[in-house]
């Protein structure tokens, strides 16, 4: 596994992250030096600049303060790792996986607002279960946006996968059905299927994703059999929102955040988990193929923190 | 979740009423809630807390008009001041002829149908533009370009086989020229603002076709991370304007207070929906409700003051508190609602109710509510404790419906003056702590009857 952590890092090094600053500043280099009040809110700052919000935000901070109080010579670095536990207390379990399928073909649906990744995300993993062996194929649903089906072609041909399509402006819930048809036919064992993106206030966009479920449904009564929601990780508290709504409307199986290369630290993750309890599957970071990687939660509360450059280091 | 700026300054500043002005410390504690309201609608903290800053000194020695609440008045005061940052500069588009717009930003943020939303609002105008495709990493970005400039009606020039973006844009500049075309519209491969080298090949695309308009199109949604993004873009490749995107989710939009804060740069435009026509030009009063989650206040209190009666809802609202509440007040209410309009209008006129969704569903529910209610007898409505098996199947069948429908609106009652009695008791200021919180109604926010008593007015 040097992939995730590794990779994360890789990220996280594009950019001076604020993060790592306000660490620097609590305890020199993650070290020694005592915290004090103008650190703690230089900590307050870097834990909403990560997107943590109000909650998530306040309960890290009531940590430290409360460690802080019966320890007066409490140094950065203990904040940093009392931090990343509270992380990881919360996230305890946010861990999705997904390698051994019980369904022929399983089906994977991926859902979310336009621009978050969907169509990337969808070719990603179609190469990375291919990778692991298995024998996947896509389903391009996406029959609204301009170019979508060129788009998701592209991938498939560049990476060498099977894709169903057919023309723009098609029935979405038509093309699921003709890929299962497919799948089946051709013994896949994952069925992709990447839909057109719709923000979730808009009602007869979320009518039509319950109808490909119900197509699917004809076939097999569990199916689709998850549906992930492609999340933008540079976007703020509205991605609650966005999950709730879709996880109301279409009932979610789990998570697939995006876009963690820049200098977001993809904070409203937490957020999301804290309430709906959907685990996070993988996390989008950067735009090769293999930049799709496994949700690690000590890997991504470390990173955040700045230990595991203090691993590193020791 | 931080939904309704105006109740939560509401509780923080009920200690205001009665006094004369507004002082240092009594608002201290009414903007701490500002603050956080901010950060919930994602502006940045530094952002955020420079902003409390001003409107603690703009708020200061105001004098605290009676009729309305401090709440209120201090909740003018930053809408103002918000509205005043977010139009600060000309938000005018320039209408220069010929013209050429060098679009920016993130991947997924809307540049490629933000380009063709432009091209047609400017040949609204008189402009005959081209759209040119300088995204030569997504697969099909071309060809997205192409399917929309032809939807839209405009010229389109793009190459596939060169990976030279610069020379591309010189090139159709020179056919776009050619073909007598004035508003040429370039749309660029989304990048990361920290990305070196597609960083440097935008501003060599800048420097070859020399763009009187450089716009950053940004997700409306966007984070904290929105100052960083408009920070960089800005000092890489100086902006003209700012454009929000997908405006038409749900999202508060504090990005936009963020992006505005730190780079001067005037919002031009938002993009409000799929369709090609979907392109506003900017209002800042709007966008500043929005972020505060405030919805129209001012027509909120309007309508409710030309239609409730004021001592009527003094009465309610003393009922509720006394937990006294039966199906007959909730009729009153339900109807005194009614005639301020669609019960989707009234919600987007709430704060922080806005964003539900009320459909035909809520609306056909409020309805059946209302004929189950008229079915019971006097007796009934005002004592549903002696709602037996018989009694209820004869109401339900008066209201033509079904009797799990009845019990379900006399479950959400009873959970609902549950919440009253609770409300009463010791544990009821913690449990009103909590439910500001979360910012939910009592009875998961799906009984709309129970709102305007709780209004306040």
């Amino acid at each position: 596994m040097r992939s995730f952590f590794a990779k994360f890092k890789e990220g996280l090094k594009k950019t001076t992250p604020t993060f790592f600053k306000a660490f620097s500043a609590i305890g020199g280099i993650f070290g020694s030096r005592v915290l004090d009040a103008a650190a703690l809110d230089e900590l307050e700052e870097a834990l909403y600049g990560a997107d943590f919000g109000v909650e998530t935000t306040d309960d890290i901070l009531s940590e430290i303060r409360k460690a802080f109080k019966t320890n007066k010579q409490l140094r950065g670095l203990d904040a940093a790792r009392i931090g990343a536990q509270v992380l990881k207390d919360v996230l305890a379990e946010a861990e999705g996986r997904l390698d051994t399928f019980t369904h022929k073909p399983e089906i994977i649906v991926l859902i979310g607002v336009n621009g978050s990744g969907k169509t990337t995300t969808t070719a990603k993993l179609a190469k990375l279960y291919r990778d692991a062996g298995h024998r996947p194929l896509v389903g391009a649903c996406d029959t609204f946006r301009a170019a979508a089906n060129e788009q998701i072609r592209t991938w498939c041909e560049r990476l060498a996968i099977p894709l169903v399509a057919s023309q723009h402006g098609a029935d979405a819930a038509a093309v699921a059905y003709d890929a299962f048809e497919a799948a089946r036919k051709r013994e896949a064992d994952v069925l992709l299927l990447d839909t057109a993106g719709r923000l979730h206030n808009k009602e007869n966009l979320m009518r039509e994703l319950s109808k490909i479920r119900r197509v699917l449904q004809k076939h097999d009564e569990r199916a689709p059999h998850h549906a992930w929601l492609v999340v933008d990780g540079s976007i703020g508290s509205n991605s609650i929102e966005q999950a709730r709504v879709f996880h109301r409307e279409f009932g979610l199986t789990g998570l697939v955040v995006t876009k963690l290369d820049g200098t977001s630290r993809g904070g409203a993750l937490v957020g999301i988990f804290r309430e709906l309890k959907l685990p996070i599957y993988f996390v989008g970071l950067g735009e090769q193929p293999d930049d799709l990687q496994p949700f690690r939660v000590d890997h991504y509360a470390d990173a955040l923190f700045g230990l595991d450059n203090q691993k590193e280091q020791a | 979740m931080l939904e309704n700026l105006t109740d939560r300054l509401g509780s923080a500043l009920r200690n205001l009423r009665g006094m004369g002005r507004i002082s240092e410390e009594n608002i201290a504690e009414s903007l701490q809630e500002v603050r956080k309201a901010l950060l919930g609608a994602d502006v940045q903290f530094r952002v955020a807390r420079d902003f409390i800053e001003r409107v603690k000194e703009k708020s200061l020695g105001q004098d605290v008009i009676k009729s309305v609440t401090p709440g209120q008045q201090i909740v003018k005061i930053i809408h103002d001041e918000l509205a005043a940052l977010l139009g600060e500069g000309t938000t005018q588009f320039t209408d220069k002829k010929p013209l050429r717009v060098l679009m920016l930003g993130l991947q997924g943020s809307g540049k490629t149908t933000f380009t063709a939303k432009l091209a047609k609002h400017l040949a609204k105008k008189g402009y005959r533009p081209a759209v040119i495709a300088c995204d030569v990493y997504r697969p099909a970005a071309i060809d997205q370009l192409e399917t929309l400039a032809r939807q839209v009606g405009v010229d389109f020039y793009g190459e596939r086989d060169s990976k030279d973006v610069p020379a591309i844009g010189r090139r159709g500049w020179e056919w776009a020229k050619a073909q007598g075309c004035d508003a040429i519209l370039f749309d660029t491969a989304g990048r990361l603002q920290i990305d070196s080298p597609l960083i440097d090949e935008v501003k060599r695309l800048r420097d070859a076709v020399l763009p009187d308009e450089v716009l950053l199109v940004g997700d409306a949604a966007l984070g904290q991370e929105a100052v960083n993004v408009a920070k960089t873009f800005h000092e890489a490749v100086p902006l003209t304007g700012i454009v929000l995107t997908k405006i038409d989710g749900d999202t508060r939009g504090g990005a936009a207070l963020s992006m505005k804060a730190v780079t001067h740069v005037p919002i031009k435009f938002l993009g409000t929906g799929e369709k090609v026509e979907d392109l506003e030009v900017f209002h800042p009063d709007r966008l500043a409700s929005r972020i505060l989650g405030m919805g129209d206040v001012v027509s909120l209190v309007e309508k409710a003051q030309e239609t409730i009666d004021e001592d009527e809802a003094l009465r309610m609202a003393d009922k509720m508190q006394r937990a006294d509440f039966n199906f007959e007040d909730f009729l009153t209410q339900m109807r005194a609602m009614r005639k301020m309009g669609s019960l989707g209008s009234i919600m987007k006129m709430i704060p922080g109710m806005g964003k539900m969704q009320v459909g035909e569903k809520e609306e056909k529910r409020l309805k059946h509510s209302e004929a189950l209610i008229q079915s019971m007898t006097p007796k009934e409505r005002r004592n549903p404790n002696i709602l037996n098996g018989s009694r209820r199947a004869r109401i339900a069948r008066g209201a033509g419906l079904e009797i799990k429908e009845l019990n379900a609106l006399i479950k959400q009652f009873a959970q609902m003056k549950n919440m009253m009695r609770m409300m009463k008791g010791a544990k009821g200021k913690k449990m009103m702590k909590q439910m500001q919180k979360k910012g939910g109604l009592p009875g998961g926010g799906d009984f709309p009857g129970g709102l305007p008593g709780g209004l306040g007015l």
